[in-house]
């Protein structure tokens, strides 16, 4: 029997307003607890909302990216259940009417090729506070600062066929929202959540299967590892004769395995209607024109740019636009280099094979675009050869100063003496007869013989242009 | 439109009400008497009518992105049943 | 002092014949002294009463100030009054005290006025007797067996048997103006947004209104003045210019289109009510007025909508009573669910029970369409009936209340009975539309209101029509006895 999986993702991302969506307490991050909880936030009796204007220009420009349909009108509903992180009883969320319709995006896959993906909407609703179960004497501790910040809930099509396609999406937003900079991104922050509805069909059959919806999970590679457990545990359940129920599952990254959400309400009814206490949004054509103005370079553009003014290949271009912290860093290092095409192959390269061995971002890369750039030029201008700047490269991001202090202190400076190679030619000749030999019988590849051995003689120093050009012609002779 | 004990006791579960055993029946009762009240509006037509959610016909008006809230935790936190750290206490969820 | 109305009151204290502080404290002594009858205070800030007395009478000897500085009020206990008890007439809130100030009453302090304490109230507005809040019942002071309306019982009686000059009320489906009917009072419940209602704990978010009680229109045309106002913590509230509504009050009204709904004057009328209405519709014709007969055909459907409105939006508002972060919570819960069950339990009466429910199955999945949607579009039919009356007319009135005050316990255990009490008012919320109750007689010693319904945010034509009245007839003078 052959399966087909078929995923769908809810990405909640907090919005990086200053303030909340509908109160003016502050939304910065790691406050002491209830110290950002307004009277609004409290849900006190008698407390009422009103709508954050930032936040509405932020869902507008998620929509235009997207290239979905802004509403002219949208509705705040009344999501209703009980939870002590929820304070009123009831969230504030949007059901019939959202602010954003349906749109779509493109992710790159694996073998290069594209394929768009449906966004069903995108929504805007309040966060709830949070639950801290460690031990206060068999109580758990509420901390309200998280509520009512600001979230856009972005529903994709169930158009994802592997797990790989879901993490590629994943990804695609995540670069969204923060080259839109309406949001950090920062998963281990919890500002950037992701469910999964996975399912499995036969291949063929039309209808979906039932679906198992994987909760707040916060990083791509969990993602990725429970939605790959998921669909084998459906499978193996289905060709056991049983029945995938449909629920909400907890991924568990230490054991790898999702597990059932237990003393969870099954059908929640939520009792959705419009909020009374908040009024039908608005947004006319001058509004959204507006904030069309105020659009960065999307990530499309940009790598379009980048191919034209660069001269990069278009998956060159698409690796170094994946994240609009990337593509910064990387015009950065390009501009103050001159040098596009050896900037891509550096920052592609060993910074980001450096980047993921150390699980960081680039932002946090201890090397800066300046700092790399000023490397480059130093490749560029010959005072050191490309394989000894990954020296130059490891020193920089051990934090031993930049390009120039490090080749003064090691003492890096490329030979390009032609008088001193020519002597360490003549000198690698003389020692190597046998070499001499099997190279004037035609074996080139004892080239690379003499080649190291100089290189061994000048610690790696030696121009290798210059060592090959010399070497070439006093074998020859 | 009549409700039997199970209905009220699911609605009052769907609104964590505590509910007498011995009052269910009275409740039933009364809450089928306003369901009986209520279902007079079947009398009327309203295919086409543009439902309505409130008096005004005022849009959402938009308040400017600003931090205008302090820290106001003690004076909160003094009316509140079960407070510790900061953090208002509440029998132990299991998640 | 205490038959003096707001108007005489301010002139009185400008002309330094009594200062706040004695106008304050005869008030307080008259609580002290009659209150146990009538039951219509929950509490009463005697301290918090005399400290504003004296600042207000600091303003008033450096000239500063509105007609209400120094004038005492009592608010509602239904309005968030930092540092205050806030009960909301629950046991719910039994320990609330209330931790910041709903915008009426900064409004009211600003103006200077002085809180003498928090009236009684039907529990979380719900009822038309005020027979259902935690702190007993109020009593009408016409006649102390018989209810005095509610929800706003508490702040009618208390205005009724001249406690205090005036007082806040909130009106959802009535409980402004059905009490004042009841008491013989004047009531206004201003046009849906007119006044803020951040602070002033929800019943029904689409229908609740606060306003003014007093002992004339010209008194409440005051109050109104201070409670009107656009309030940016209010989505709800409307951005609409506040006039001056004590400067239009003796505007002519010969020529004045009234409209008279035949559905007010039906079978379920009492007749001797009905006459009283009659003779104050001929006094407006006396004074120039012309009587329209109109229809406002939907208005046997306003208390079946008004039934799923307001409990669906009542439901979900009181879902915040958890026994969490303020309010009554259970003695040593065992677990969540416990404890919200219980605390609610607890908690909530009876009635409120009843309509947390019936909301909370209109809402519940399956029945959304029947229930509350159905009943948006009632309200918007309603509404429509009364937009192409007022093309004609330019006020509609009719009785308040289809009856006088009735016993005590009389209507308590029959909860449709008593919902249908507020069978001429309700349509006016669901339409948001301003009204008001002004006395127009009496049936057996009873007081029998008249209610006026005007267009939107047409507040200062109706203070004038009612005016008028009051300027050739004394019923609004009338109070009870055994209160001197």
């Amino acid at each position: 029997m052959e399966w087909e999986t078929v995923i769908g993702l809810e990405i909640h991302t907090q919005l990086a307003t200053k303030s909340k969506i509908f109160s003016g307490a502050s939304t910065a991050y790691g406050a002491a607890p209830n110290t950002q909880a307004c009277a609004v936030d409290l849900g006190l009796p008698g407390v009422l909302p009103v709508l954050n204007a930032e936040v509405v220009n932020m869902a507008i420009k998620f929509g235009l990216a997207i290239n979905a349909e802004i509403a002219p009108l949208s509705i705040f509903a009344r999501k209703n259940y009980f939870y002590p992180d929820l304070p009123k009883g009831y969230q504030i969320s949007q059901y019939e009417l959202p602010i954003v319709g349906q749109g779509a995006v493109s992710i790159e896959l694996e073998d290069g090729s594209s394929k768009t993906i449906g966004v069903t909407r995108a929504h805007l609703e309040e966060d709830a506070g949070k639950s801290l179960h460690e031990d206060f004497h068999g109580m758990t501790g509420i901390d309200l600062n998280r509520a009512g910040t600001p979230l856009l809930e972005i529903v994709s099509e169930p158009d994802m066929r592997s797990a790989q396609e879901a993490v590629a999406y994943m990804k695609k937003i995540h670069s969204l929202v923060r080259y839109l900079e309406i949001s950090d991104g920062n998963m281990q922050e919890g500002s950037f959540r992701c469910d999964a509805n996975v399912s499995v069909r036969p291949k063929g059959q039309e209808e979906f299967g039932t679906r198992a919806e994987l909760k707040n999970i916060n990083s791509f590679r969990f993602v990725e590892r429970a939605i790959e457990f998921e669909v084998e545990r459906q499978i193996e359940l289905l060709e056991a004769g049983g029945e995938v129920v449909q629920e909400t599952r907890l991924f568990d990254a230490n054991k790898g395995e999702t597990r059932s959400m237990r003393s969870k309400e099954e059908a929640m009814d939520y009792r959705y209607f419009p909020d009374p206490d908040l009024l039908p949004v608005e947004i006319d054509a001058g509004h959204i024109e507006h904030v069309r103005q105020s659009l960065p370079e999307l990530p499309d553009a940009k790598r379009a740019r980048f191919v034209s003014d660069y001269g990069l290949s278009d998956y060159d271009a698409g690796f170094l636009t994946a994240s609009r912290d990337m593509a910064d860093y990387y015009e950065t290092v390009a501009k103050e280099s001159a040098e596009s095409k050896l900037a891509a192959n550096w920052v592609m390269g060993e910074l980001s094979s450096y980047l993921n061995k150390e699980d960081k971002d680039i932002s946090d890369s201890p090397v800066s675009a300046n700092m790399l750039a000023g490397m480059i030029r130093r490749i560029k201008d010959n005072t050191i050869s490309g394989k000894i700047a990954k020296e130059v490269f490891d020193a920089m991001w051990q934090g031993q100063g930049d390009a120039d202090a490090i080749i003064e202190s090691k003492g890096l400076k490329q030979i390009t003496d032609t008088g001193a190679i020519e002597t360490l030619v003549d000198e690698v000749i003389a020692n190597n007869p046998q070499q001499v030999e099997q190279f004037k019988a035609g074996k080139d590849k004892v080239l690379g013989f003499f080649v190291g051995q100089i290189m061994k003689a000048t610690q790696g120093k030696a121009n290798p242009a210059q060592v090959n050009e010399l070497l070439i012609k006093k074998l020859k002779d | 439109m009549s409700l039997d004990k199970t209905q009220v006791e699911k609605i009052a579960h769907l609104a964590r009400l505590q509910i007498d055993a011995t009052d269910v029946p009275e409740y039933a009762t009364n809450l089928s008497n306003i369901l009986d009240l209520v279902a007079q509006m079947e009398a009327v037509a309203t295919e086409g009518v543009d439902p309505m959610a409130h008096p005004t016909e005022a849009v959402q008006r938009l308040r400017e992105d600003r931090v205008t809230e302090t820290d106001q935790r003690d004076h909160f936190q003094a009316i509140a049943p079960q407070v510790e750290n900061g953090l208002y206490l509440v029998p132990k969820v299991i998640e | 002092m205490h038959t003096k109305t707001i108007a005489q009151l301010a002139a009185g204290l400008r002309n330094g014949d009594f200062s706040s502080e004695e106008l304050t404290r005869a008030y307080l002594e008259r609580v002290a002294r009659h209150d146990d009858t009538l039951n219509s205070f929950i509490t009463v800030s005697e301290a918090e009463a005399l400290q504003q007395a004296r600042l207000a009478d600091q303003r008033l000897k450096a000239g500063d100030g509105t007609t209400l500085t120094g004038i005492p009020v009592a608010q509602k206990d239904i309005f968030c009054t930092n540092g205050v008890l806030t009960t909301c007439g629950s046991r719910m809130l039994e320990n609330f005290v209330a931790p910041y100030n709903a915008t009426v009453i900064d409004k009211f302090n600003a103006a200077g006025a002085v809180m003498l304490g928090k009236t009684n109230m039907d529990e979380f507005a719900m009822g038309s007797s005020n027979e259902t809040s935690y702190y007993g019942p109020v009593r009408n002071p016409w006649n102390t067996d018989t209810v005095p309306g509610g929800s706003s019982g508490g702040s009618a009686a208390a205005v009724a048997a001249r406690l205090v000059p005036a007082a806040s009320g909130t009106d959802t489906g009535g409980s402004i103006r059905q009490p004042a009917a009841l008491c013989g009072i004047t009531g206004l419940k201003p046009t849906y947004g007119r006044v803020s209602r951040y602070g002033m704990i929800a019943f029904a978010s689409s229908l609740d209104q606060g306003g003014p009680l007093a002992q004339t229109a010209e008194d409440a045309a005051i109050l109104l003045n201070t409670m009107a106002g656009f309030d940016s913590h209010d989505s709800t509230s409307i951005d609409e210019v506040v006039p001056d509504y004590t400067a239009t009050l003796n505007d002519a009204i010969k020529g004045l289109k009234i409209g008279l709904p035949k559905e007010y004057f039906d079978e379920g009328l009492d007749a001797e009510v009905g006459k009283v209405v009659e003779a104050a519709i001929d006094e407006y014709k006396k004074l120039g007025a012309e009587i329209v007969d109109i229809s406002l055909p939907n208005t046997h459907l306003a208390v079946p909508a008004y039934y799923v409105v307001a409990p669906a939006e009542c439901s979900s508002n009181l879902s915040r009573f958890d026994g969490v972060r303020f309010g009554h919570r259970c003695e040593a819960p065992i677990d969540l669910e416990d404890l919200y069950k219980r605390s609610r339990g607890e908690g909530f009466g009876p009635e409120v029970k009843r309509r947390i429910m019936i909301g909370t199955y209109a809402l519940s999945a399956g029945y959304y369409d029947a229930y509350y949607l159905k009943a948006q579009k009632v309200r918007r039919l309603i509404s429509e009936d009364f937009k192409q009356a007022f093309e004609q007319v330019d006020v509609i009135m009719g009785p308040t209340s289809p009856s006088v005050a009735f016993k005590l316990g009389e209507k308590k255990d029959d909860p449709i009975t008593m919902y249908l009490s507020d069978i001429y008012t309700i349509a006016v919320n669901l339409a948001g539309l301003p009204g008001m109750s002004i006395p127009a007689g009496f049936v057996n010693g009873m007081p029998v209101g008249l209610q006026i319904i005007g267009s939107y945010f047409n507040e200062a034509r109706l203070l004038n029509v009612a005016h008028q009245y009051q300027q050739v007839t004394d019923w609004h003078t009338r109070a009870p006895t055994g209160f001197e």
